[in-house]
């Protein structure tokens, strides 16, 4: 038997993202939500990323590297098409990854004019990330209805990444701003919640393909898991929130591990959605794949570094692992 | 809009912002390196000058490096959006190249970038020596790949063609180790050297033009100084090797180096010139009889092709001409004050004030110098994206001119802004100095160490 290598680079890729929109998905809402901090919180919150945000965004070079590399038919048609959003996403990345470093070195109103830069550039970059997505599931149809389509899909993609930034300070920081992560989860909470409901009621009505997808019963009677398992997810994390906001103990890295369980979970439903496609109802992953020479000598490469940047990112996350307090420095 | 137009647009846009890009890894593949030396000196002598200055240069880096992450975040998306003919035509060479240098590199050096920037404290001193040392080895791994794709790009070798057309590759240690690989990797980590040392002697002689009794930039003057002073005679050796290759390889490229129009013997060595693209000649051309054959050929009557050989795939003469006397002169300017500067440094005698003006003036020399070079080598293989493999044109794609402009005018104002930004702060921290890297007893979140 051979490897079927687009079905294996079809998960590789998926990893990449599924990668990327955690990682730096908690950093982007991390970023989102800076106006909602004072001063010295927001320091603490900016150094709570810190050592990470840099690798976090690399996980995106890979999967549109994986997409260029394995699918370049399917990397220029996606691109071309989604040329707009895309822009605004990299303008907003370059916004914020500069502003996360002028502002360390400014002071008075230059730091404020950084700070904001910082909170623009994450929110566009989170928009846009939202519209495209939208913009892909249709297979980048155009006109008012899909746009208002991809809207409500950036909309939730910006509450899911609020939602990972605050249960990422709930787990990273402690005292006043930890409390406040806990209000700022409860209100992502709910506002991913409206995401969801809004993204599954307009999907199976955006696209034919979906629709068939998703209520060809008996057979996708197993689909009902997912959203089951987000709703615990969800409850979950609403739950353990609601001790911790009564000072009862709870794990504080559980609204974290909630969060991006509702993410993978989603990640999920999106991919059963979607496969075979690469471009919506236009190319399957086999169509648009590179020659096998091309994919096999990237997947001995992908196969041998990965466990490498696997252990040293955990290694990184294990030296910064702990509160991000106010200490002196030595 | 007519196609000539949109391909100008996207290749402006693409051009913008490679040339945007390449500013920063140009510093930091080097500075990297030179932080090794300053964090391994702090290591042997306990001095805590050392350190101070290993804070101060890892601020710079870090912010330089992302400059370099951000910018190149932009470019992996518009070889897709500007280039998609490129990816359908040599993905199968260029993708695995790119890959390799997002797994190999890019993690290593983010990563651990973490580490080196905020866990001084965190980790035995051992293993912050060796984050650094692994950012160092990321950054050069990256080049690595890197000009591996682009001097493939120039001197395309061990690709096969398959039955239905495609290009593959046939022998990946001939894709990668092409013929022009060897003289661009090295002539760029060079580049890279002279534009950070060039970078840290300008910086610090701004800082003494301050503060005339800082001593730890005076160290890092003399440290600039002296890695320039060494690396400027290698570079335009090398530099020359390169030329030499280029001639063998990519001999139309040459011919606009030089200015050469038609084919001949005897073909003299153009100083200056304005080449005329209607007529075919140089107007205003101050010229040594036989010199060009003499230099390329070592024979001073040797054939040299010209620009008709090769026409209609000819380079633009012109930008190619007038881009390699900047670069040259710039490199021949940054050898003599390098060496004026050891010589007048000599001993411990402290550097005069004309002399730290010179420095400071010469900060961004190598950014000069290295943009020059690029601009040589991308537009003198012109009208080929990869040689004799895939013309430009081909590989342009379907994105609307509207939408071109739009990208490009919000491009620009994005990276005047992060340029501008990134000059002032550079010149206000090395103006502040070193010692403002030093720890002061307030109190801060731990994980901004490197804010301190």
């Amino acid at each position: 038997m051979t490897l079927d290598l687009p079905l294996v680079f079809t998960v590789l890729m998926g990893v990449a993202v599924l990668a990327y929109v955690v990682l730096d998905g908690y950093d982007l809402g991390v970023g989102m939500l800076m106006p909602a901090g004072d001063e010295q919180e927001q320091d603490v919150m900016i150094a709570s990323i810190g050592p990470f945000w840099d690798a976090n965004e690399t996980w995106l070079v890979l999967g549109v590297g994986l997409l260029l590399v394995a699918f370049p038919v399917a990397h220029g048609v996606i691109l071309g098409a989604l040329y707009l959003p895309v822009v605004a996403m990299l303008i907003g990345l370059m916004l914020r990854g500069a502003a996360f470093e002028f502002r360390i070195k400014a002071e008075g109103w230059h730091r404020e004019l950084w700070n904001w830069l910082f909170w623009f550039g994450s929110f566009l970059a989170s928009l846009a990330q939202g519209l495209m997505l939208g913009s892909y599931i249709t297979g980048f149809e155009s006109g008012i209805g899909y746009f208002l389509f991809s809207l409500i899909v950036a909309g939730g993609v910006c509450g899911g990444y609020v939602l990972l930034g605050s249960t990422w300070l709930i787990l990273r920081t402690e005292g006043a701003l930890q409390k406040k992560a806990i209000g700022w989860t409860r209100w992502g909470l709910m506002w991913v919640a409206v995401g969801v409901a809004l993204v599954s009621l307009a999907t199976p009505l955006a696209s034919e393909t979906v629709r068939d997808r998703w209520f060809d019963f008996p057979r996708t009677t197993a689909l009902i898991l997912l959203p089951l398992a987000t709703a615990v997810a969800w409850l979950w994390v609403w739950c353990l929130t609601g001790r911790l906001r009564n000072g009862e103990t709870a794990p504080e890295w559980g609204p974290f591990a909630g969060a991006v369980a509702i993410y993978v979970l989603a990640f999920l439903g999106l991919a059963y959605s979607l496969f075979p496609y690469i471009v919506m109802d236009r190319l399957t992953i086999w169509e648009a794949a590179a020659h096998p020479s091309a994919l096999g000598v990237v997947l001995a490469g992908a196969l041998t570094v990965l466990p490498f940047i696997i252990g040293y990112t955990a290694f990184s996350y294990r030296v910064f692992r702990g509160k991000v307090r106010s200490e002196r420095y030595e | 809009m007519e196609t000539g137009n949109v391909l100008l647009l996207a290749r402006a846009q693409f051009g913008l912002n490679i040339a945007f890009h390449i500013l920063f890894p140009s510093i930091t593949v080097a500075l990297a390196w030179i932080l090794v030396y300053f964090r391994a000196r702090y290591a042997r002598t306990g001095d805590a000058a050392w350190l101070d200055t290993y804070r101060l240069w890892t601020k710079i880096f870090a912010l330089t490096f992302a400059m370099g992450v951000v910018s190149g975040i932009v470019m992996s998306f518009q070889f897709g959006t500007n280039w998609p003919g490129y990816m359908n035509h040599v993905g199968n060479i260029a993708g695995p190249l790119l890959a390799y240098e997002v797994l190999t590199a890019f993690f290593l050096e983010a990563t651990f970038l973490g580490v080196m920037l905020f866990g001084m404290n965190r980790v035995p001193p051992w293993m912050h020596m060796t984050a650094t040392v692994l950012v160092a080895l990321g950054t050069t791994l990256s080049a690595f790949w890197i000009l591996a794709l682009n001097s493939w790009m120039q001197t395309p070798s061990g690709y096969v063609y398959t039955a239905d057309g495609q290009i593959i590759a046939g022998n990946w240690l001939e894709v990668i180790f092409n013929p022009s690989f060897p003289y661009r990797f090295t002539h760029m980590m060079l580049a890279s050297g002279l534009t950070a040392a060039f970078l840290i002697a300008g910086l610090s002689a701004w800082r003494l033009l301050n503060e005339s009794r800082d001593t730890s930039a005076l160290k890092t003057l003399r440290t600039g100084v002296m890695v320039a002073a060494i690396l400027a005679p290698i570079q335009i050796f090398v530099g020359d090797l390169h030329g030499l290759n280029t001639l063998e390889h990519q001999p139309a490229k040459i011919a606009a180096v030089e200015a050469i129009w038609q084919t001949g013997k005897d073909v003299p060595l153009v100083l200056f010139a304005i080449p005329n693209d209607r007529t075919q000649r140089n107007d205003y051309a101050i010229e040594i009889p036989k010199l060009a054959s003499l230099v390329l050929k070592h024979d001073a009557s040797a054939e040299l092709k010209g620009i008709d050989a090769f026409a209609p795939d000819a380079p633009p003469v012109a930008p190619v001409f007038f881009a390699f006397r900047v670069m040259v002169g710039m490199g021949v300017l940054m050898l003599a004050l390098s060496w004026l500067g050891i010589w007048r440094m000599r001993g411990s005698s402290h550097p005069p004030r004309w002399l730290l003006w010179a420095f400071a003036s010469f900060t961004f020399s190598g950014w000069v110098a290295t943009l020059a070079g690029w601009l040589v080598t991308e537009t003198g293989r012109q009208p080929w994206l990869v040689t004799g493999l895939l013309r430009t044109a081909d590989a342009a794609g379907a994105v609307g001119g509207a939408q071109l402009g739009a990208s490009l005018t919000g491009y620009i104002l994005t990276c005047s802004l992060m340029l501008l930004a990134y000059m002032v702060v550079l010149t206000h921290l090395a103006g502040k100095g070193s010692h403002s890297a030093a720890p002061r007893p307030a109190t801060m979140p731990a994980g901004a160490a490197h804010d301190a």
